[in-house]
């Protein structure tokens, strides 16, 4: 058994050889207002140890009592995964000892879950669709948060102490898990990604959570494993824990199939167990060897009484189903005259919500998308930001747009007033009105800076008038010098050919 | 009466009595629970009924009675009679330990729900009693911290799990107790001492705030001297709560009444069964003798009588020697020294080594069996054989239940097959020996129905006999009436049971004149 190869194959060898399986669970962290099992809040950021109450603590004789909210945030999750509901459903306990788990076991669903089987259709391609069968979605609550001290990158390994903060106990998950997925061939990693981020955004549109990858509402964990090309065995798996970004999910799930077949090759087997991916060197290293024997006694959870759903309440909640991502997306791209590349691009850099969100307040899609993934990604890319981080709203980028549509400033100095925006100097009408950046659209002014231009250059101001329109340029580079650059470069032309 | 009170009467009298004279003016709270601490002072150290006296929380809350008496307010029917609580519920401000080493010193942040609601009616606490370890065992010879002796002859034990509630009681040491019961812990501990017990339904009384040791199976219930105490008891513990997921909402008032009713001892249109599986074999003579004779007062109060077969019963045991053990196990997880309690202190020890650590030293023998067995029972390969069988024998004894209730309306048997044992004699290397203690008790808890016991008689050796009736769910009333009818025919032909007791009688008397 082998946890490294000697060498490493490229990934066309690996897929050359072998076929990709994989299976992903997500966790989606509930946005209800409080915890799982008790009146606690659920919140982020708060000093730790606050959101706590007897029942998250697990003291003893503390009960848990179900939250209906976040059983609605699970219909309304199996009804985008065109889930099977279930009628009754349980909880169970998954025993095992942690510290950072108050009861020393998880209030857990096992067989029967509130979501059975669904499915998930993701475009991977202008014509293509690519199915990941869904084998479940059950509720479970969430441990607090261990913080290992004086060890190396905060892991346990050789800390000093460690610290447990249980806000995050009992919060609720929503954890989805998938069929083995066969036949994504080179596309694994990618389709992985997409479905990740396809979760995400249901999540987001059914506004049952955050969903901020980042802050760890989203956790993917991916197992793969690869069997010989064609022979529809099922190999080992790894399972790569928490990877917490779509970029390094795609990276992650790449590398695990390239290791494993560099291992496979080597004559070697796989050893089943969690790896952990790191940021720094784009690799993945051994875990906790996890071997089928992990036994976790789970039982019926005797606190809880089954959850019963009624017909009545999955109708109105799919009654007030919001449009869902995907139907939203062909229907803007459509609404919008974008190709699927264009809807890519958008999709790709995340910024479908903010280029909607800008055309609601009556820029063109294009634009809209010009601004977001032109400039503001080039600002959020230098400043390790995500384009929602930006000090800038959208209504922000619709008002400029506008300035630009009215004649009133030019390309240049909208990408001042946003950066300016996003250094917090001001709102865009008081950056304009401040630093008298309206553009110098007045006849008289320009055509002072025109003529001194034309008389600074005896030379072109001939061949101008001998209709030799080629040096135009120059001219028009000394006047928005002039103007310090907040002529109207369409104005200032019709003014030179006015005054040659 | 009223005219020459003085406290060494006031404590041998029944709750219900005492009510009536804080209710007159005749005597104050304050009094009266000091009263009880005085005996308490004086006498516990022989018998052992409590982990912790409460004198200052007793005493605050006698005196706000008094008070809120003196200027006329509305007080609850019992308000100012005191009362002792298991270990197991959780007291806020007073120590909690479910008689566990493990939770030495755990100060608990918050109140059990009854608790809440004792403190509503303003019953002054007396403190917390002892028990075996988290409710682990039948003779109270499981607790982490001492022995409860049986008050009637003090070389015995007074049962298990709730010996300090049941010893309490016979002994004068409170009028009013809360058990928890499980598979007999209420129960069987009444018939040891010759006190009433009552394991309401299964989700009549919130287990919230009640630490758990088999959570599909605990109940909280009433212990007093007479069925018509523990009825008003479960008028104040019992009701919907939704802190708990299991808690059922029923009237818990109609429990006194149904008490009240069963005076005038006529059972006429009352059919009452024989559970023939806890009858014969296995039952000590003079216990099934006692039994017989009370079973021949019922008839002539007019109660049809007939035996009925629960043959699903006889499995019982072992269903619960599985299920019990499997929650225990998890239950029991939490004690890890992480967060509250006993923790092992050494050097450099990882949080994994101190969660090995505390356990192996805050666990006391018995509950370690229980751990490992449920361990075992519910490990992955053994599952759908122990706890999946369980499970499905546990659905055959309600079966058993629903069909009996078909004709009758209420089943009745021996509480517990033997008198008191003798401290230690059943402590040996076979603990199935102790566990057959709870044979006739356990189908009730795995089929979440009520039952009460109260005290049939004398054994031969003058220790106190049980009498078990049980009900179908939430018909808890069935028993109060029953019960009751039955204690007031017991009573008119041998005088009342728990007032032949020795114990106390002489030293109280001494300790007064010496004043």
């Amino acid at each position: 058994m082998a946890t490294e190869p000697k060498n490493y194959v490229d990934y066309e060898t690996a897929l050359k050889h072998f076929d990709v399986v994989f299976g992903i669970e997500v966790h989606i962290e509930l946005s209800t207002k409080t915890k799982l099992f008790c009146s606690a809040p659920n919140a982020f950021g708060a000093e730790p140890n606050t959101l706590i109450s007897p029942v998250s603590l697990g003291l003893p004789g503390a009960l848990p009592v179900l939250n209906e909210k976040a059983v609605e945030y699970a219909i309304k999750l199996g009804l985008a995964l065109n889930a099977k509901i279930n009628k009754k459903s349980y909880f169970a306990r998954k025993n095992y000892y942690y510290p950072d788990l108050t009861k020393n076991y998880q209030t857990s669903q096992s067989d029967e879950p509130t979501i059975g089987e669904g499915h998930l259709d993701l475009q991977i391609s202008d014509t293509e669709m690519f199915r990941i069968d869904i084998e479940r979605a059950h509720l479970e609550e969430d441990a607090g948060k261990n913080t290992h001290v004086g060890g190396a990158e905060g892991r346990i390994f050789g800390a000093q102490y460690s610290l447990v903060d249980y806000n995050r106990a009992g919060v609720p998950l929503i954890e989805i898990v998938t069929k083995p997925v066969f036949g994504a061939g080179e596309n694994a990693p990618e389709i992985i990604a997409k479905y990740v981020r396809e979760l995400r955004d249901i999540a987001r549109t059914l506004e049952i959570s955050d969903a901020r990858m980042e802050r760890g509402n989203v956790r993917a964990d991916i197992n793969i494993s690869l069997s010989p090309k064609g022979s529809g065995k099922l190999g080992i798996r790894s399972e790569t824990k928490n990877v917490n970004s779509f970029r390094s999910i795609e990276a992650a799930a790449h590398y695990e199939i390239i290791r494993h077949a560099s291992i496979l090759l080597e004559g070697e087997t796989v050893t089943q167990e969690t790896r952990h991916w790191h940021e720094a060197t784009s690799s993945t290293t051994s875990g906790r060897e996890k071997s089928n024997a992990d036994d976790y006694r789970y039982f019926p959870e005797p606190n809880l009484v089954p959850v019963v759903i009624s017909d009545e309440w999955i109708d109105q909640i799919r009654a007030e189903m919001p449009e869902l991502p995907a139907h939203k997306r062909a229907r803007l791209t459509k609404e919008w005259g974008f190709s699927p590349k264009d809807m890519q691009d958008v999709l790709n850099a995340d910024a479908l919500a903010l280029v909607e969100m800008t055309v609601t307040h009556g820029t063109s899609a294009h634009n809209a998308k010009k601004w977001w993934l032109g400039e503001l990604s080039r600002i959020a890319k230098e400043a390790s930001l995500s384009l929602t981080d930006l000090a800038i709203t959208p209504e922000n980028v619709a008002e400029i747009q506008k300035l630009i549509d009215d004649g009133k400033v030019n390309d240049k100095i909208a990408r001042k007033i946003i950066t300016d925006v996003i250094a917090g100097k001001g709102t865009v009408a008081e950056i304009v009105a401040n630093e008298n950046l309206e553009i110098v659209s007045d006849d008289s002014a320009l055509k002072k800076f025109v003529q001194e231009a034309l008389a600074e250059q005896p030379d072109v101001a001939e061949k101008l008038r001998n209709g030799n329109m080629q040096p135009i340029g120059v001219i028009i580079g000394i006047v928005m010098k002039k103007s310090q650059g907040k002529a109207d470069a369409k104005k200032v032309r019709e003014i030179i050919l006015a005054e040659k | 009466m009223a005219n020459n009170i003085n406290t060494n009467d006031l404590t041998l009298l029944t709750a219900h009595e005492q009510a009536e004279l804080l209710n007159a003016k005749q005597v104050s709270s304050t009094e009266l629970t000091g009263a009880y601490l005085n005996r308490i002072h004086a006498l516990d150290e022989q018998v052992n009924a409590y982990l912790t006296v409460t004198d200052d929380v007793a005493l605050k809350t006698a005196k706000e009675v008094d008070d809120l008496r003196a200027k006329g307010e509305k007080l609850h029917p019992l308000a100012g009679v005191p009362i002792a609580i298991k270990d197991i519920v959780v007291t806020k401000g007073i120590q909690t330990t479910a008689a566990s080493k493990i939770l030495e010193g755990w100060i608990p942040p918050y109140d059990a729900h009854i608790v809440t609601k004792i403190k509503d009616a303003k019953l002054p606490i007396l403190g917390k009693t002892n028990m075996d370890e988290f409710a682990i065992g039948s003779s109270t010879e499981y607790s982490g911290y001492k022995i409860t002796h049986n008050p009637w002859d003090l070389a015995k034990v007074p049962g298990g799990s709730g010996g300090g509630s049941a010893a309490a009681i016979v002994a004068s040491l409170a009028p009013l107790a809360v058990g928890s019961d499980t598979g007999g812990s209420i129960r069987q501990p009444a018939a040891l001492t010759g006190t009433v017990g009552v394991k309401p339904t299964y989700g009549g009384v919130s287990r919230y705030g009640a630490i758990e040791m088999a959570s599909s199976l605990d109940q909280l219930g009433p212990c007093a001297k007479t069925v018509l105490d523990t009825a008003y008891l479960q008028g104040i513990l019992g009701g919907y709560d939704a802190k708990d997921s299991t808690s059922l909402d029923y009237d818990h008032n109609r429990m006194a009444s149904a008490a009240l009713k069963g005076k005038n001892q006529d059972l006429h249109g009352v059919k009452l069964g024989i559970v023939r599986e806890l009858t014969g074999e296995g039952f000590a003579d003079d216990v099934q003798k006692s039994f017989d004779s009370a079973v021949e007062l019922l008839k002539e109060m007019g109660a049809e009588v007939q035996t009925v077969d629960c043959p699903s019963f006889d499995y019982s045991l072992a269903a619960y020697y599985i299920l019990m053990p499997s929650e225990v196990s998890s239950n029991l997880a939490r004690f890890d020294g992480m967060r509250y309690g006993l923790r092992a202190c050494g050097d450099n020890l990882s949080a994994e080594q101190t969660m090995r650590l505390t356990r192996a030293k805050g666990f006391g023998k018995e509950v370690k069996r229980r751990i490992i067995l449920g361990t075992h029972a519910l490990s992955s390969g053994y599952y759908d054989a122990y706890y999946g069988s369980a499970q499905k024998v546990r659905t055959l004894i309600q079966r058993d239940f629903t069909n009996a209730f078909e004709k009758v309306d209420a089943l009745i048997s021996p509480t517990a097959p033997t008198t008191a044992f003798k401290i230690g004699e059943k402590m040996t290397a076979d603990p199935v020996t102790m566990y057959k203690n709870d044979i006739a008790t356990i189908p009730v808890n795995l089929a979440g129905t009520p039952a009460m016991s109260l005290p049939s008689g004398l054994g031969a050796d003058g220790m106190p006999i049980g009498f078990q009736i049980m009900a179908p769910g939430k018909m808890d009333d069935r028993l109060y009436f029953v019960g009751s009818a039955l204690e007031q025919a017991l009573c008119e032909k041998n005088g009342a049971l728990y007032e032949k007791i020795q114990f106390g009688k002489q030293a109280v008397n001494m300790k007064t004149e010496a004043k």
